[in-house]
């Protein structure tokens, strides 16, 4: 099985544009959105939903007023600043280490399960997708992209499927992290400005700290081509592949007005664009794949 | 004076109304909270300066006192501590500094040593009225929300305090906006711009900060996102049309307020209009 993420460092540079047009293409994947606290990738797609999954994340400290003395030595105790002066828990800073029920002393503290989202098996009319809602303010969004690759890898089991698509958070730290361990590839889907080219550094930097190979998406190249030649000399100088790149259109705006992937929507040339860039990318993740099996020792030759 | 800039979806806007916004006022901070992608630097000419680490307190086991009981792995919910028969294992980059284990251990055997996860920078120059600080979280780290409330401790408040915060609905979103005076959301009327920002509404609304709502590329999509906001009783604060001239100074790293000066008298006008609902908060 092959796992690819879709990633871009910053946000709005078209990653769920991309990664749904690729379900349309795929033949035989599964669709992971992992973007859990800005799920966009079901409007396009539409799941029916099969399993729905409760995501219980890090707990959360309870008081018991009655038994509470105020006496502040879980305040002071407290790292990430949750208990205010009239010891009262703000949930949405509690981390749920647990510090403060232990150092309680009258035993007026405990940490209780929360509910912190929902994870959600599905099928869609290109086939099975695993997607998820983390509740507002949640904690554990590594933990619930975890358990949406999870459910991709299940899904991919029961429908023998054999690729996973996985459409990833922006940013650089923890869902991301959680989006990309283990994958044989990433796509960065970038654009020609400066915060573009910003963000790119940054998250090809935290692909290679992790040791997974990237290729590279200009979109929208034609708004600055000076930019996207900048992009493509520091890939060069990487040794990263620029698999494609696409235009400065409304196509992807329309397509999403309709619930349309865009090459659903149009034969144009962002799509036809979106076509060989998914052709590039499959050949991109053959290869990785490939060399990570190469990678382990071998038993048998043929 | 705090006022955020959040947004849900990537993308819509975030950083351009943050800079163009501080370079419209007079005397003011500017903290880039999107610790894990900053960008608001790209749109000064300043280089930054270091001010600080941002350090986690991690566990250091003495193995000679260690007897290797398993209290610190049981109480930690990070799974940042293993301990089999004979042989005890830290991961520092799981840990979140709690200190749990240090409390727990019944041999005394764990102590604790920083360990950096982020840095804090500063403009080096002299950079007229703005102050400007930013959060940087370090490659391969996963935690950006202590990056954050050490970025906000720098916040003068008796100064105006610009806070560009992160995509998303999550912990550094909540980390950066949740002690603010004011919350403005940037969206765009396209079915995800205007999905991201019913969560976004969510969260403001939980965390019970005044709001508003700057619709940027108005003209594309549709127009369901104003019409959500007129039934909703949000405040339209600002429309910036889909102008490719904009688009290309964005590009090139330049505030559009330097070279579309009219704009400035729009931005200061709708922070003079969000001044007086946080007066008016005030009161009540």
């Amino acid at each position: 099985m092959k796992q690819l993420t879709v990633i871009s460092g910053k946000g709005g540079t078209g990653k769920t544009t991309i990664t749904a047009a690729f379900a349309s293409l795929a033949e035989n994947a599964v669709i992971a959105d992992c973007d859990v606290d800005a799920a966009d990738m079901h409007l396009i797609l539409k799941p029916e939903i099969l399993d729905t999954f409760e995501f219980t994340g890090l707990k959360v400290a309870e008081i018991d007023q009655s038994l509470c003395i105020k006496c502040g030595i879980c305040r002071d105790a407290c790292r990430f600043d949750s208990i205010s002066s009239e010891i009262m828990i703000d949930p949405y800073e509690c981390e749920g280490c647990g510090v403060c029920e232990y150092v309680c002393p009258e035993g007026a503290i405990r940490m209780v399960e929360r509910k912190a989202g929902e994870a959600y098996s599905s099928t869609t009319r290109f086939g099975p997708m695993a997607h998820a809602r983390l509740g507002i303010g949640e904690e554990a969004s590594g933990k619930l992209v975890t358990l949406v690759r999870y459910n991709a890898k299940k899904l991919a089991e029961r429908y023998g499927k054999e690729i996973i698509i996985i459409d990833g958070p922006p940013g650089t730290g923890c869902s991301v992290i959680a989006s990309i361990t283990g994958v044989d590839m990433v796509l960065v889907v970038t654009e020609p400005t400066l915060s573009g080219i910003h963000d790119l550094e940054r998250v090809v930097e935290v692909a290679g700290y992790f040791k997974i190979p990237a290729v590279v998406c200009i979109n929208k190249y034609d708004i600055n081509e000076e930019n996207s030649q900048r992009i493509e000399s520091y890939c060069k100088d990487k040794g990263i592949e620029v698999v494609g790149k696409l235009p400065y259109d409304d196509i992807p705006t329309k397509a999403m007005m309709e619930e349309k992937t865009v090459t659903e929507y149009s034969d144009g040339e962002f799509s036809s664009g979106v076509k060989s860039l998914w052709e590039n990318v499959k050949d991109g993740l053959s290869e990785h794949a490939r060399k990570r099996v190469g990678d382990l020792p071998i038993v048998h030759n043929p | 004076m705090k006022i955020a800039i959040a947004s849900g979806k990537g993308g819509t806007g975030k950083t351009t109304v943050a800079v163009n916004l501080a370079l419209s006022l007079e005397d003011v901070q500017l903290f880039d909270c999107d610790v894990e992608e900053p960008n608001c630097h790209l749109f000064f000419g300043f280089d930054l300066e270091k001010v600080e680490n941002v350090n986690i307190a991690v566990p250091v086991v003495d193995k000679n006192k260690c007897d290797f009981c398993g209290k610190c792995s049981e109480f930690c919910q990070y799974n940042a501590i293993a301990v089999l028969p004979k042989k005890i294992m830290v991961f520092p980059a799981l840990c979140h500094g709690c200190g749990g284990c240090t409390l727990v251990c019944p041999q005394g055997a764990i102590s604790e040593e920083n360990r950096c996860i982020g840095i804090i920078e500063k403009n080096k120059e002299d950079a007229g009225n703005l102050v400007f600080y930013r959060g940087l979280l370090n490659i391969g780290e996963p935690m950006a929300s202590p990056v954050i409330h050490a970025l906000q401790k720098h916040i003068d408040i008796k100064k105006t305090a610009i806070i560009d915060a992160p995509p998303g609905t999550a912990c550094p979103v909540i980390a950066s906006i949740g002690d603010m005076d004011y919350c403005i959301l940037v969206t765009e009327s396209t079915p995800f711009g205007f999905h991201d920002l019913k969560l976004a509404v969510d969260v403001v609304r939980n965390l019970r900060i005044p709001f508003g709502v700057i619709i940027n590329r108005s003209d594309i999509g549709d127009k369901k996102v104003e019409q959500y906001c007129i039934e909703e009783g949000i405040p339209v604060l600002m429309k910036i049309a889909n102008d490719r001239n904009i688009a290309r100074l964005y590009s090139e790293g330049i505030p559009f307020v330097s070279k579309m000066p009219e704009w400035k008298e729009i931005f200061v006008q709708m922070f003079e209009m969000i001044r007086s609902v946080i007066n008016e908060e005030v009161k009540v």
